[in-house]
């Protein structure tokens, strides 16, 4: 409790559990690269990180599946779990935090009440609203509650990963807890959207650190992600990209083409509509991502991509026409049935119309007798 | 029995900007039909050669970007030919401002469609339903437009793709823009079989020209006809 109170930097705090200064510096390095900062970023982030006491953090789990969690503790570098996750900012987190029950209410409470307007309001997971919130209760409360609470003195408040950004498998239709992403519920504080199923935990890493170091939110998209990290597409930045531009395709997942490594397209690869960060920073500290395993990118990160449709075809089903239609089937079914429509109307035109017709035609001979 | 023998007027129905935006608008709606269908589900090729000694499907996409590109300019100047064109070109052709644009709606679907009234119907320039059927074609270039601009705008620098960059944001995902843009591809091949269908029919019927008038720009109307026309002219003009 004591040190809380004291605000060490993380720097101090990082120099107390055994790092090294070059292990800083690289720490500080990794980010700014994550981060596509200039070369003197580096330094500003180190500064950041020495000077500035800790950001208080208040870190929240509603219905979710703590994967947003175990991705950011297996980021890279070890730094990143441990300055940010483990030994410093968090102040209550269901999932890491060694007080439970009424103590563990206590500590959320006091940061809140000490730290009101300075501390980082953290959410995994939607919200439901369904029968009024019963779906999702924490210490006897409704997790719609808890976050109204705790977003109304939030400095700022991250939405991480695809449950609380747009909602994930649980707001997929029919949808019976109501669940609801966290920007549909709090307005008025500056909010950012970390969506994935899970974030890589370099994206989560490097918004954190960006946070603490400038003191404001990093540049966001239309959306309300991070630019950083979401202004390009899976499939801009793909190593198998050269495959798609040549129209060479995986048409199976287990025929030659996918052994040779062609592009995942039509095997319902979603690259191509995902804004994400995968093909460049990777998982696993670089070890490779979904499309590199030969399974094509199911477009996690988007928003309702569970009820987009299939995530292993291109072609997608239309409500309302049954499972097994696509635009092309559906455009098929009603061409034939445009042709016949015209046949019969052809045949009736010259059943109905051969008066008329008749009349035209006659005209033309008469008149080419004249000639 | 010798059939009446009808004296025909010519009449210069379609300005030559007119007819050029037709066919521009063909070729090129074909054209992305075509590569659009391509682009949502390539053949299957066996290669065995390496990536870098060919580029098809890279083609294929760069084709249907700068039709698109002819396409869209070549609407937005056809629209603004709605409002300094001939008074067949005028957008009140496509759009039912009045009882009478209704009116001649339901007299064409008795006489052309249904075919429960015989004799041929009267218009010279577009009739009342396709004018308003060619509406709804306009309002599907906008959704092609907007969903394809959409999609395209996050790989381009240009300020008119740039100009899309709401679309993706308001659309949430952009498979849906894609689902939504590959099924009104359909509209259109609909579209152009019924439209080809028509013409034809109304040549074959009627007699007056109907195909080639976007050639020459000239339709041909019986002498009576004519005169009709000119006194329901006479007495717009007096309202």
């Amino acid at each position: 409790m004591s040190s809380r109170n004291e605000r060490k930097s993380y720097y101090e705090e990082l120099r107390h559990s055994g790092y090294s200064r070059r292990d800083f510096m690289k720490f500080c390095a990794t980010v700014a690269a994550y981060l596509g900062l200039e070369a003197s970023g580096v330094s500003q982030i180190a500064k950041a990180l020495q000077d500035k006491p800790r950001i208080p953090v208040i870190w929240l789990h509603f219905q979710e599946c703590t994967c947003c969690s175990e991705s950011f503790i297996r980021s890279s570098h070890p730094i990143v779990a441990d300055i940010l996750l483990d030994k410093l900012s968090l102040d209550y987190t269901e999932t890491l935090m060694a007080a439970s029950g009424h103590q563990a209410e206590k500590c959320m409470r006091d940061t809140m009440e000490k730290y009101k307007g300075e501390y980082v309001l953290c959410i995994e997971g939607s919200v439901p609203t369904e029968a009024d919130g019963v779906y999702c209760m924490i210490g006897g409360r409704t997790s719609m509650d808890i976050l109204k609470e705790a977003a109304s003195g939030a400095k700022a408040v991250i939405a991480w990963g695809s449950c609380a950004s747009n909602g994930c498998v649980q707001s997929a239709k029919p949808n019976p807890t109501g669940a609801t992403p966290i920007h549909k519920i709090i307005k008025g504080v500056p909010l950012i959207k970390v969506p994935g199923c899970p974030p890589i935990g370099e994206v989560m890493a490097g918004v954190l650190v960006h946070i603490i170091t400038f003191g404001t939110l990093p540049e966001l998209d239309g959306i309300g992600r991070p630019k950083a990290f979401y202004s390009k597409r899976v499939h801009d930045t793909c190593y198998r990209r050269p495959f798609y531009d040549a129209g060479l395709f995986v048409e199976t997942f287990d025929d030659e083409n996918a052994k040779k490594g062609y592009c995942l397209y039509k095997v319902g690869c979603k690259g191509p509509t995902t804004y994400n960060a995968c093909g460049v920073t990777k998982w696993n500290g670089g070890t490779s991502y979904p499309i590199q395993s030969g399974h094509g990118c199911f477009g996690c990160s988007e928003e309702n991509y569970w009820d987009a449709g299939a995530l292993y075809a291109r072609a997608q089903p239309f409500p309302g026409f049954g499972i097994e239609s696509d635009a092309d089937k559906i455009g098929t079914a009603a061409a034939i049935a445009t042709g016949v429509g015209i046949a019969a109307h052809a045949v009736m035109t010259n059943l109905r119309k051969s008066k008329l017709i008749d009349d035209v035609i006659e005209e033309g001979k008469e008149a080419e007798k004249e000639l | 029995m010798a059939a009446t023998t009808h004296l025909l007027r010519r009449v210069f129905v379609w300005e030559l900007p007119v007819r050029v935006y037709h066919w521009v608008n063909a070729l090129s709606i074909t054209i992305l039909c075509i590569t659009g269908y391509l682009i949502g589900k390539p053949p299957a090729f066996m290669f065995s050669g390496e990536a870098w000694e060919r580029y098809w499907f890279g083609w294929i996409r760069y084709i249907h970007f700068a039709t698109a590109y002819i396409f869209v300019f070549n609407f937005i100047f056809r629209l603004y030919w709605g409002f300094v064109g001939n008074k067949y070109a005028n957008w009140k052709n496509f759009i039912p401002t009045n009882k009478k644009f209704w009116a001649e709606i339901w007299q064409v679907l008795k006489i052309d469609i249904l075919q429960i009234k015989s004799g041929g119907h009267m218009s010279v320039g577009h009739n009342a339903l396709a004018g308003f059927i060619y509406f709804f074609t306009f309002l599907a270039f906008v959704v092609q437009v907007i969903t394809g601009f959409g999609l395209y705008e996050a790989m381009s620098d240009n300020w008119f793709a740039k100009l899309f960059a709401w679309v993706p944001v308001l659309a949430g995902n952009d498979m849906l823009l894609r689902n939504i843009h590959h099924l009104f591809m359909w509209f259109f091949i609909l579209f152009t079989i019924i439209h080809v269908y028509l013409v034809f029919y109304h040549d074959y019927v009627e007699g007056r020209g109907e195909i080639s008038s976007m050639g020459g720009g000239w339709k041909f109307i019986e002498e009576e006809e004519f005169h009709h026309h000119q006194k329901e002219e006479q007495k717009e003009s007096k309202k």
